[in-house]
């Protein structure tokens, strides 16, 4: 699903980190999110696009507005045709980690948002979407 | 973007920007190390009160940064850290264990100089 709304960020280095979760703090902003949510969001984002780095090396950071009966809300996209996630549910438990890593990455940014979906399989690439709420 | 660090006696200080990308936070690991041990500081301020997002990479680094100047045998405290930044590290599961923090730049440098009267 894109709209004319979408807002796109090509992730290719740690500076697109940067950017990307600059451009998700100031649509969650622009959108009425609280200082604490758009800071929330903002950090999901950079465990996000840093996922996308360190495990495919390139990939897109999708920002949407979601607007759905009575609420407003905010969905990132994360998606790249990196090597995918063999074991969907491992990589979703604390403290698992292929690249060294702290092994927070996945379930952390779960915890960050309301929703959380992935699709991923091995040799073809990863998405995951989340998206916040407005109160 | 290079953080810059301050000389204060015997405190190094180093004031992050809020956009800093995973290579600045590796210059600035490098930088403060031959820093400590260019200037036999003995105390290190990492100030991170503009930081926008603390994710597992950053607060990875700081830990880092913590203990290479540990070993050296100086002390380093994080100041700074805002309450929306604190709140998101602990959803995210950082809690920076085993690193000294502080309120702000004053409080930390106080504690600092208490340590090094302790010592002395």
């Amino acid at each position: 699903m894109t709209g004319a709304s979408d807002i796109p960020v090509h992730i290719r280095s740690d500076q697109d980190i940067v950017r990307a979760r600059q451009r998700g703090r100031s649509l969650a902003m622009e959108l009425g999110f609280s200082e604490g949510d758009a800071t929330l969001i903002a950090t999901a984002i950079s465990e996000l696009a840093r996922n996308i780095v360190c495990y495919a090396g390139k990939g897109l950071i999708t920002l949407q507005t979601l607007n759905s009966c009575s609420r407003k809300g905010i969905q990132v996209r994360a998606s790249d045709r990196g090597p995918g996630i063999a074991d969907v549910r491992q990589a979703l438990q604390d403290g698992y980690s292929t690249s060294g890593s702290l092994g927070i990455g996945l379930p952390g940014v779960r915890r960050l948002m309301d929703e959380f979906q992935i699709n991923s399989s091995a040799g073809k690439g990863t998405t995951i979407t989340v998206r916040k709420w407005k109160p | 973007m290079e953080v810059p660090v301050l000389k204060q006696g015997e405190v190094l200080i180093a004031t992050f920007q809020a956009a800093l990308s995973d290579a600045d936070l590796k210059s600035l690991r490098s930088n403060l190390i031959a820093q400590v041990v260019k200037l036999r500081s003995r105390g290190v301020i990492v100030d991170v009160t503009a930081m926008d997002v603390m994710d597992s990479f950053a607060s990875r680094t700081l830990r880092e940064i913590a203990q290479m100047i540990r070993l050296r045998g100086a002390e380093t405290v994080i100041v700074g850290i805002q309450p929306d930044v604190a709140f998101a590290m602990v959803q995210l599961g950082l809690t920076l264990e085993g690193v000294v923090t502080a309120l702000d730049l004053e409080e930390g440098l106080a504690y600092l100089t208490n340590k090094f009267k302790n010592i002395a």
